[in-house]
């Protein structure tokens, strides 16, 4: 078990640099930063003098190590249109996408797992069909063309809900259904197939022929065992997650993370988005790592691979 | 159990199954449950907009007549907030600019064939070849593999295509190479693996041991047993390359304006929620179906050729 979680973290930790690599190379094809200070009154020797304080009189690799070690102590430059800590500006949108996040997970969990159920246990009624057919559109629809719609639809035309900008609990409703929409129809489907699975396993069958009811063989043997995969699919969705959160935030004008990205595409703000994809990045890795050692621990099998 | 009643040497020795199969209904469900047949449909009305888009399009997709602007579709009878009357010549519509909403579909069905195809094949392409040096070779080529395949996977794509954007500014180009870039891990890392399992199967080692060379190993041996993964994969990834491309020109860092992209279609339709919803639902819809086509299509192709792959 140890020696899986360091291997995990080892892997996590290469990654992570690999992608600290990939953003400073980035950051230097920007652009020299010296141009933001540029003015008709600059000399040479003061620009000679920026290229030394900010290091660009050294070679590549020691430009690296500094912006590395800046990046460490989660120190991403100023940013362009704030002019305050690159840092800062994404911390505080931070709880915003939290909050949306968490919107999201609760209608997917609340949504795809009672159905997903539902639908392994009425196998082949109506209910199945329409829970079947919704993982399958639910997983082709694309997220920025849900939310319009939903906001057409229960924003414009029947005026139910708010249409974004946050505000009380109902502003929240249709983006986290946005957000979750995908989710729920992945958790429908693998709940689903984990509910067959386990239904035509020995030990339900066992449980059948001791003569326990079909209640008690679903609610005591067959649920507590379905549940534990798609929960631990919930890492795999965090890629879905973030790529739905630029999306949703932009629908709905969410002041998240999301949008924070995309409006630092149109500012050129490259500190942010920076410190976005650093942050986004170890964010993913760290859950993903969570899930595996979770995963570990619930299933023996794993420990020994 | 056969079902095929087109065989003629099948309906001589089986006349039963054809007297029972007779009911015209009950074939038709029958090949409906068995086929794809809707999704294929689908895809193959998007292949014949995507090649003849500039014969196909009624109107020009860029510019459109400033007094035509603003038509609701043709079922609609008046626009709800301008109150002017559908037009026989926009089926679907137009934008505020006049510009015809089906001709802009169909052109947008060019430019995502257009860049879906680059990406598939170059990814295909280049993830295979990584994919077996990686598999046959192992060692150090492995090593550096599957690190370049873990930070593909590991860091999240919109937000380093959103960081590219920023510093190259938004072009077809770069769209297609950040995509490539992200799609040939999925065909390495499948391909190494089945490399590895064929590797050890005796014909290669008999290979080994008649002499040949590596090259000749991999390109003749190992290469024909891995692409029906190869097609697997593409025809899985189809589907979501679309949406991805779709989700970065709807973000505006996809395909530039004023080219007519599903995704930037629906954006601009977004700003006209309130007045002109067929500008928005319609590109949307399209993107809907085509994605849902390629996936269902891809499905449907693995359980062919592949059932193994259906953990993917």
């Amino acid at each position: 078990m140890r020696k899986l979680i360091a291997r995990r973290l080892l892997a996590a930790v290469i990654v992570l640099l690999l992608a600290s690599v990939l953003v400073f190379a980035l950051s230097r094809m920007s652009g020299d930063p010296r141009h933001l200070f540029l003015s008709e009154y600059t000399t040479d020797e003061q620009w000679e003098a920026w290229g030394r304080e900010f290091g660009l009189d050294k070679p590549y690799y020691e430009q690296y190590f500094r912006w590395l070690s800046g990046a460490i102590l989660l120190d991403f430059d100023i940013s362009v249109k704030e002019q305050i800590p690159a840092t800062t500006v994404v911390l505080r949108k931070i709880p915003n996408t939290l909050q949306l996040a968490v919107g999201a997970y609760v209608f997917a969990i609340v949504l795809g797992i009672p159905l997903g159920i539902l639908s392994a246990i009425l196998r082949g009624t109506f209910l199945d069909l329409f829970a079947r057919g919704f993982a399958l559109l639910g997983q082709a629809m694309p997220g920025f063309w849900l939310g319009i719609m939903l906001i057409l639809i229960f924003a414009v035309w029947l005026e139910w809900l708010p249409a974004g900008e946050k505000g009380d609990l109902r502003s929240l409703v249709l983006p986290s259904i946005t957000l979750g929409w995908y989710a729920a129809a992945a958790f429908l489907r693998l709940t689903r197939s984990s509910m067959l699975e386990i239904l035509d396993s020995e030990f339900v069958k066992l449980a059948r022929a001791k003569g326990a009811s079909q209640t008690a063989v679903i609610l005591k043997h067959a649920f507590r065992n379905a549940i534990i995969v798609p929960l631990t699919f919930a890492g795999v969705f965090l890629t879905a997650l973030i790529t739905g959160a630029v999306v949703t935030e932009t629908v709905f004008g969410w002041p998240g993370l999301g949008r924070l990205a995309v409006q630092s595409v149109f500012g050129t703000d490259f500190p942010v988005i920076s410190a976005i994809v650093m942050f986004a990045t170890a964010g993913y890795l760290g859950m993903n790592l969570l899930v595996d050692i979770l995963y570990g621990i619930l299933d023996p099998r794993i420990r020994q691979s | 159990m056969a079902t095929r009643t087109d065989s003629s040497t099948e309906s001589v020795t089986r006349p039963m199954v054809v007297r029972e199969r007779g009911n015209p209904f009950r074939v038709g469900w029958q090949v409906l449950r068995r086929y794809p047949v809707l999704p294929a449909i689908i895809v193959v009305l998007l292949v014949i907009a995507a090649a003849f888009a500039p014969w196909l399009a009624p109107h020009d997709p860029l510019v459109g007549k400033l007094r035509d602007q603003d038509r609701p579709p043709i079922w609609q009878e008046s626009s709800p907030i301008s109150g002017k009357e559908p037009l026989w010549d926009y089926p679907l519509g137009t934008d505020p600019l006049g510009r015809d909403m089906l001709s802009r579909i169909i052109w947008g069905a060019r430019y995502s064939m257009l860049i879906a195809s680059i990406v598939l094949i170059s990814g295909a392409l280049g993830g295979t070849i990584l994919g077996l040096i990686a598999g046959y070779f192992g060692g150090i080529y492995d090593e550096i593999l599957m690190r370049m395949v873990d930070l593909t996977l590991g860091v999240p794509f919109i937000l380093v295509a959103l960081a590219t954007v920023v510093v190259f500014g938004s072009s077809m180009v770069l769209i297609i190479a950040l995509l490539i870039l992200f799609s040939w891990s999925g065909f390495a890392r499948q391909v190494r693996a089945e490399t590895l399992r064929l590797k050890a199967a005796d014909y290669v080692a008999l290979a080994i041991v008649a002499g040949a060379s590596s090259n000749r190993i991999v390109t003749r041996h190992v290469l024909p047993g891995v692409t029906n993964t190869v097609l697997v994969i593409a025809s899985l990834a189809i589907g979501q390359l679309i949406l991805t491309e779709a989700t970065l020109s709807f973000l505006g860092v996809g395909i530039p304006k004023p080219r007519p992209a599903w995704g930037s279609m629906v954006a601009e339709g977004r700003d006209y929620i309130n007045t002109s919803y067929w500008m928005a639902l319609f590109p949307g819809l399209a993107i809907f179906a085509v994605v849902f086509a390629m996936n269902f299509l891809g499905d449907w192709i693995r359980d062919r050729l592949d059932p193994r792959l259906r953990q993917l």
